[in-house]
């Protein structure tokens, strides 16, 4: 405190003496001021504190600071005057709140003036700052620009290397054009010179050569011992008008053999592309049907068009090797449909793939894939299968070919005989030809015949043990009937092997055909063949298969009681009208074998119900 | 394989007989002929001079010895060796002698290309073709034997006639559109004639056996054109070879260029590239050599800017199959008629045979170095005459069998 009374009694007075000199000095200008000041200050305190006041000038003292601190608005020192010429009294209270107030107030501006040399010290770092920012920026200022005028001096380098170069080639184009130009009129300088030259030496060749004729030179001859017979021993000829226009049809005749040779080459290679396409054509086609079948067995009604594509092709086939030329729209429809054919293969391969990847990723959980192991022992089955069908195959050509050679010889003896019978031969030709159509009409139903047939008799085998298993319970149990044998339909999956196309697939509803008599057609075993018990009792069941060919339903026909009858008599319809040919297995009932021989028929037999 | 003794040579004049059963040789002045097979001398004859060419007629039966530098032409009778025949030019002087197909003509071509004189000798009676054109092959006749093409040259421009040679009339006669025509070779199939251009433009034209112009083939303009030119045996393809060392194939239904073959150098050692002298004509480049094997299947070609290496082309594949490269140029090679197997030899000892099997190379046998220059294979097959600068021996190949175990790996490299 003593401290700071000492100090800030030498500032009020230099903030007076200040003040009284110059009004309102500016705050900041006051505080340089003031810390300017307050240095040398604190080094004469004391000296200062002593010059202003001492023993003598008290009063005058007082007085001055009394009038200073009134202007600045403090209360007067003294006391308050009794009368005018009495000696003031110095208010001591006065005093002491006067000290007060200007420490208050020293403190006050002490405050300030610390806040405005902080603000001042900020202000000053900031604008440091600032300017430093403009030097930088100012410096890469300079530096973009002088980048800049670099570049665009290289651009512009660039740019007259590149009229450069333009021009450069297009000079070289120039000369190139040039050059041919002189090369051009160099060539028909030279054609001309070479031809005057030519001329002067055909004249000399002329000269020479009348030379030498003339000259009769008897050097200019031959001698031969005796004059040698001709190659190929005849006579020469003199020529004649007539000779050179044999040479001439000579000649045209080898142009033409020639023409003749390599036209017929050419339609023989033309002859086997096609053939080759449309196997090709075929073999798509067989491939993409049975696959085809299988997602849309799903939904019945896009059976139809499956069907109605592979008959429109079998069309296209027939009518393609009808006009075996190469006819335009013949060409064009092979054409197309190969191109269909391959779109299609190609999306069902991309399916598979996709199929596949589906597999890989999920597992084995598609319906549509078979495993591995089925398809080979399906694929084995069927192997088996076609050996038997070609084994009967080829035993009934042989039957057949035996009838058409007796029926041969038959004609043509009777020919030899009646020769002015022509009208008879003009029928037996007609029956003939009636003959050959029916017979490819077995044929074909024969091999569908036998396909499903043989198949059929793999599966009767084995029903026959169930039957007859079966028939053991049914003795035992006459009287119940189990109508639930829902065990012993089976399914059998994949006889895909079916390759009769000709045929369209026939759902057969033994529902439905219980009245009549033939199919129509052959049915032809489906992809699914459903094995039926005779007495599978609730019709239901029965009818609900899918089946064109329910043989064991025959079968057990003729051994069952009649309270069965009903049911079994639609599926026995059913195979009645499927097949003529088939070598029945051993352990056939009665009715049966009796079916099995014929080969060519299609006869419809019912069989009577025991 | 079996090597024949040497014997005396001179000219490279050594022909096997059409029928395969003699070899015709000459040395100097005289004719000696041997049995193909075992090299016995049956005939011996007598020229007046020294020989330049020999020819035999095509049923065997006559040969033809010219004497050029005499304008002399002898005939020879193997039946008969006391026959005799000679043709005397006289002033008109002699360039060239072939045999007509029927072996009773001979056509001889006069000095300075004055005339073609048809000499027969069945009868008395000489024709005289005018203006033949003398360029590099002016004559060709068809396989059958039936027609004769012949190249002539009237007033500055190319004409081909067309004769009959039973008759020796004149079937066809017309002008090609050349500048100025090299040479004309019929397809074996003989309906249709090649003719080609001289190297100074690349064309090639094709004419119907009635004259008819069919086509005209040209790859480029400008630069030096047709060096060589080959039909396939079966004529469905002709063998265009150019001095840009590319073959054109064109096929006989469009009578367009189906491929083409380079021949890069780079593939061969730089250093045995010959470079040619550029300010020159007939430069050292192109294809100079082109054969087709018997059955069409193989194209054999060699590029005179690298005359070390035959290049074998597969042409029912259309690409190369081998490229075979020797260690000094490639002086002449030829396929065996019957079979696809070439034989090469470059002027050393060495015989090379390829076939698709491998390679093989046969050292001649002898004392001393046999420099084969030249070879000719036997009708058959199975033998090939070998021919140097004085010599010359037969080279027996085995039997396929043997032949097959013969061929080593396929080496290209010899």
């Amino acid at each position: 405190m003593g401290d700071w009374m000492t100090v800030t009694d030498p500032e009020s007075k230099y903030i007076s003496q200040y003040t009284s000199e110059t009004k309102m000095s500016p705050s900041s200008l006051y505080s340089q001021q003031v810390l300017c000041s307050s240095i040398p200050l604190s080094k004469n305190v004391h000296s200062f504190f002593s010059a202003f006041c001492t023993e003598e000038n008290i009063e005058q003292s007082i007085s001055y600071l009394d009038q200073e601190l009134t202007t600045f608005g403090f209360p007067s020192l003294y006391e308050e005057s009794k009368g005018k010429e009495t000696k003031r009294e110095l208010n001591i209270v006065a005093v002491l709140n006067c000290m007060n107030e200007l420490l208050v107030l020293q403190r006050k501006n002490l405050l300030a003036q610390e806040n405005v040399e902080t603000q001042n010290l900020k202000l000053g770092s900031d604008m440091d700052h600032l300017q430093n920012c403009y030097a930088k920026l100012k410096e890469q200022l300079e530096t973009s620009r002088r980048e800049m005028i670099g570049l665009q001096e290289r651009d512009r380098q660039l740019q007259c290397k590149n009229r450069n170069l333009h021009q450069l080639l297009k000079n070289e184009k120039d000369e190139v054009q040039k050059l041919q130009n002189i090369i051009a009129s160099r060539a028909t300088q030279y054609n001309h010179d070479m031809k005057r030259k030519e001329r002067e030496y055909n004249k000399l060749k002329e000269r020479l050569h009348q030379l030498v004729m003339n000259k009769k030179d008897k050097k200019i001859a031959m001698e031969v011992l005796n004059y040698v017979g001709r190659a190929d021993g005849k006579r020469g000829s003199w020529r004649t008008g007539k000779t050179e226009a044999r040479n001439e049809d000579e000649m045209y005749k080898i142009l033409l053999n020639d023409y003749e040779y390599r036209q017929k080459q050419i339609l023989m290679e033309n002859a086997e592309l096609k053939k080759v396409l449309q196997q090709m054509k075929k073999e798509m086609i067989s491939l993409l049907s049975p696959q085809k079948q299988k997602p849309r067995e799903r939904a019945d009604d896009s059976t139809g068009t499956v069907i109605s594509d592979i008959e429109e092709d079998a069309g296209e086939l027939s009518r393609e090797s009808m006009w075996d030329l190469s006819c335009e729209t013949v060409r064009e429809q092979l054409t197309n449909s190969i191109r269909k054919q391959w779109r299609i293969l190609k999306s069902h391969v991309e399916k598979l793939d996709n199929q596949v990847s589906k597999v890989h990723v999920e597992g084995f959980n598609d319906e549509d894939v078979i495993s591995r192991q089925d398809h080979e022992q399906e694929t084995e089955k069927l192997e088996l299968e076609i050996q038997q069908c070609k084994e009967m195959i080829k035993t009934q050509q042989q039957l057949l070919q035996q009838q058409l050679a007796t029926a041969c010889d038959d004609d043509t003896t009777s020919l030899l005989r009646d020769c002015y019978l022509l009208e008879e031969k003009e029928r037996l030709k007609e029956e003939w030809s009636l003959f050959k159509e029916q017979k490819k009409n077995f044929e074909k139903e024969r091999r569908s015949f036998t396909e499903a047939a043989i198949r059929l008799g793999l599966e009767r085998k084995a029903f026959e043990e169930e039957r007859a298993s079966w028939l053991k319970q049914q003795f035992l149990n006459m009287t119940t009937f189990d109508h639930q044998n829902s065990e012993n339909v089976k399914l059998l999956s994949a006889f895909s092997g079916s390759s009769d196309r000709d045929n369209p697939t026939v759902h057969s509803r033994p529902r439905q055909k219980k009245p009549h008599g033939a199919p129509s057609g052959s049915p032809v075993c489906m992809s699914k063949l459903t094995k039926s018990l005779p007495a599978s009792p609730s019709t239901s069941d029965f009818c609900q298969t899918r089946s064109c060919v329910s043989e064991h339903s025959s079968i057990s026909v003729l051994n069952t009681t009649p309270e069965e009858s009903k049911p079994n008599q639609v599926g026995r319809e059913c195979t009645n009208q499927k097949w003529s040919v088939a070598s029945r297995p051993d352990s056939q009932e009665g009715g049966y074998s009796g079916r099995s021989s014929t080969y060519a028929n299609s006869h419809v037999e019912k069989d009577d119900l025991p | 394989m079996n090597f024949s003794e040497v014997f005396k040579l001179s000219s490279l004049l050594c022909k096997f007989s059409p029928d395969g059963k003699y070899l015709a040789s000459c040395v100097q002045y005289r004719l000696v002929v041997r049995d193909a097979n075992t090299l016995q001398i049956r005939q011996l004859y007598t020229c007046l001079d020294q020989i330049q060419h020999i020819e035999w007629s095509a049923d065997s039966l006559f040969i033809l010895c010219a004497l050029y530098k005499r304008g002399l032409v002898q005939v020879w009778s193997l039946e008969q060796p006391e026959w005799h025949c000679k043709i005397d030019e006289g002033s008109a002087g002699l360039v060239a002698s072939c045999w007509s197909p029927d072996g009773r003509h001979i056509l001889n071509t006069t000095e300075f290309h004055l005339r073609i004189t048809v000499w027969s000798l069945c009868t008395k009676s000489v024709s005289y073709i005018k203006y033949p054109k003398a360029c590099q092959q002016g004559i060709t006749f068809t396989r059958d034997g039936r027609y004769l093409a012949l190249a002539e040259r009237r007033d500055c421009k190319d004409y081909v006639s067309i004769l009959v040679c039973s008759d020796w009339q004149l079937l066809r006669h017309f002008d090609t559109d050349t500048q100025d025509l090299a040479g004309i070779e019929w397809a074996p199939n003989g309906c249709v004639l090649a003719a080609w251009d001289s190297c100074l433009e690349y064309k090639i034209l094709l004419y119907s056996l009635d004259g008819r112009l069919l086509s005209t083939f040209c790859a480029y303009e400008w630069s030096l054109g047709i060096k060589s030119v080959a039909w396939s045996p079966s004529s469905q393809f002709l063998a265009v070879g150019s001095y840009d060392g590319k073959v054109r194939i064109l096929n006989h239904v469009t009578w367009k260029m189906i491929t083409e073959f380079g021949h890069p150098a780079t593939i061969n050692n730089p250093k045995i590239t010959l470079k040619p002298a550029p300010d020159r004509a007939n430069p050292r480049i192109g294809i100079g050599a082109l054969a087709f094997s018997p059955d069409s299947c193989f194209l054999a070609t060699r590029s005179d800017s690298v005359p070390t290496a035959v290049w074998i082309w597969d042409i029912q594949k259309l690409r190369l199959l081998a490229a075979l490269e020797q260690l000094s140029a490639v002086r002449c090679f030829q396929w065996d008629p019957r079979q696809a197997r070439l034989a090469i030899c470059t002027g050393g000892s060495k015989v090379y045979l390829w076939s698709p099997a491998g390679c093989v190379s046969v050292q001649v046998p002898g004392e001393g170095d046999f420099q084969v220059l030249s070879l000719c294979w036997h009708l058959s097959g199975d033998s090939l005459a070998l021919l140097s600068k004085d010599h010359f021996c037969l080279c027996f190949l085995e039997t396929e069998q043997g032949v097959g175990t013969a061929f080593g790996q396929r080496g290209d490299h010899t």
